[in-house]
């Protein structure tokens, strides 16, 4: 079936079936690209939608940017506690369980942020923006032209890897087993090309890559001169410097995906966004001054984080639901960012979109994305180093997603410069 | 109307009319100032429109309530002290006429 054949279906599916059997938990539903009609529907005729039988118990389903933000800054009803489950609908597997900062609540939460926030705070990020330009520039100078290319390969993972290495301070040479970790971390382990298939395989991985950052910390704990990669930085805090194993396995897996997922997928999102509305992207070649509003608007259009979860902690009415407490609750950002309510033509990617930074994707409230600075930064450099040599871009063939109901992966994007 | 004075990190210095009810947070997004960003529009909820309060003004605008959100998002901004605010949570009022805010190097 081509693209329009199935996404045809899918909105005949989403508007034809019983309100309550609409599960948009099921992976597919992103690696195929059909979910927005479902969430259009859900948005219109039950905003704050429960569904009992999903392969993930049952949840709520937060559609509309409001309610969203409703439940991100309750953070006294709305927990993120991994003992409660975690941040994902997918309850993690006992034994299993990975207590990163993610997955607490205050004070626990904000003691360990800060300390790793100094890494990417405003600072610091000056201090980068040398060095990731002139990688920006290498990658870009060193793409063939009038060949097809996969860009998420040569660039958008390329260039995330090397700055996740500069991150961690981690060899360069051997970033792409920080790669395959951060791949390890978010996969459904019943995806059939998932790179582990049960948790256990993935606890072995995740030890691996724990083990190794333990040897860096070690070594880094010993030194007296101030450095600022994370490891050091957790090291070093007064918060941080104690953790046992565990944690030191969970916080580096956090950091790991928050250091490069979103912004990979980022990096693909806008290309295959940008070719779906030729119009928005000739404007953008005429006026490269429009990269501060199109860094936002990507991150918006795209949504690289699709969901997260909270528990609640008691009752709680939003809209005309009563949630009760210890119910699951899922905050789609990635239709809160397409609710037409909260931002004017919502499906558009519009390069001179006014507030462009009012979206969703990065959360609100004290869970905020430490990042989202950075990613950013990178975005910016990315498009003024495109627009600068005069690439235009043609997208052969749709892009390949991942089969997840938490990241909005692109694996695939065929592309020839010319 | 009423003026703010929002002073960039570089010392750049932008004097506004800000009506009444208007958030400050608002009074600098809506002209262009740069500095202030204000991503969450205006819900307290991003701590994106950090700016600190001239000790003049601090005992009119006051300072967050303890144990509210302004206070838990100001913890996450980069170099908060006793005087910043989330800009979003001032509303513009007769007596705050001629305020100056300073903002921070960066916000996030």
């Amino acid at each position: 079936m081509d693209a329009i054949t199935v996404n045809t279906e899918a909105s005949e599916d989403a508007n034809s079936r019983p309100l309550d059997s609409i599960d948009v938990s099921i992976p597919e539903l992103y690696q195929n690209d059909t979910y927005q009609p479902y969430f259009e529907r859900l948005r219109r005729e039950d905003p704050v939608h429960f569904y009992a039988d999903s392969k993930y118990g049952p949840f709520w389903s937060v559609t509309r940017y409001k309610d969203i933000m409703k439940v991100a800054v309750n953070h006294q009803v709305f927990s993120s506690k991994w003992e409660l489950g975690g941040v994902r609908l997918e309850d993690q597997v006992q034994g299993y369980e990975r207590p990163s900062f993610i997955q607490m609540d205050e004070p626990d939460h904000g003691q360990r942020r800060m300390a790793v926030s100094p890494v990417v705070a405003p600072a610091n990020l000056q201090r980068m923006e040398g060095v990731i330009r002139e990688r920006t520039a290498e990658v870009l100078d060193g793409l063939p032209r009038d060949q097809t290319f996969n860009w998420v390969e040569a660039v958008s993972i390329e260039l995330t890897s090397r700055m996740l290495a500069t991150l961690f301070d981690w060899p360069l040479e051997d970033r792409h087993r920080l790669m395959f970790w951060s791949d390890v971390t978010v996969c459904h382990v019943d995806t059939p090309d998932a790179p582990v298939h049960s948790e256990a395989e993935r606890w072995a991985e995740l030890q691996k890559m724990a083990t190794a950052m333990k040897a860096l910390w070690d070594e880094r704990a010993k030194s007296n001169v101030p450095r600022f990669d994370l490891i050091s930085m957790l090291a070093h805090s007064e918060a941080t410097r104690n953790i046992d194993f565990r944690e030191l396995l969970a916080t580096c897996s956090l950091l790991i995906v928050g250091g490069n997922d979103t912004t990979r997928n980022s990096m693909s999102g806008g290309v295959w966004g940008l070719s779906q509305f030729p119009d928005q992207y000739q404007k953008l070649r005429e006026n490269p001054d429009l990269v501060p509003s199109l860094v936002p608007e990507i991150i918006r259009w795209h949504t690289p984080v699709l969901h997260l979860r909270r528990t609640a902690l008691a009752d709680f009415e939003l809209g005309d639901k009563t949630i009760r407490k210890g119910d699951k609750v899922a905050m789609w950002f990635v239709s809160g960012n397409r609710d037409d309510d909260a931002i004017e033509t919502p499906h558009d990617l519009i390069v001179d979109r006014p507030r462009a930074r009012e979206h969703i994707s990065f959360g609100f409230g004290v869970h905020r994305c430490v990042g989202n600075r950075l990613a950013e930064l990178q975005l910016r450099i990315l498009w003024e180093e495109i627009l600068k040599r005069g690439f235009e871009i043609e997208v052969l063939d749709r892009p390949k997603f991942l089969r997840s109901n938490l990241i909005h992966g692109v694996r695939e994007l065929p592309v020839q410069l010319h | 109307m009423p003026n703010v004075t929002y002073i960039e990190f570089d010392g750049t210095a932008h004097t506004i009319d800000v009506p009444v009810g208007k958030s400050l947070m608002r009074g600098a997004v809506d002209n262009g100032v740069a500095g202030i960003d204000g991503d969450c529009g205006g819900e307290c909820a991003c701590a994106t429109c950090h700016a600190y309060v001239d000790p003049a003004w601090l005992d009119k605008t006051g300072s967050p309530e303890p144990g509210s959100l302004e206070e838990a998002m100001l913890s996450f901004a980069a170099a908060a002290q006793p005087n910043s605010r989330l800009t979003c949570q001032i509303r513009m009022r007769e007596e705050l006429a001629g305020i100056v805010l300073r903002m921070p190097e960066g916000q996030h």
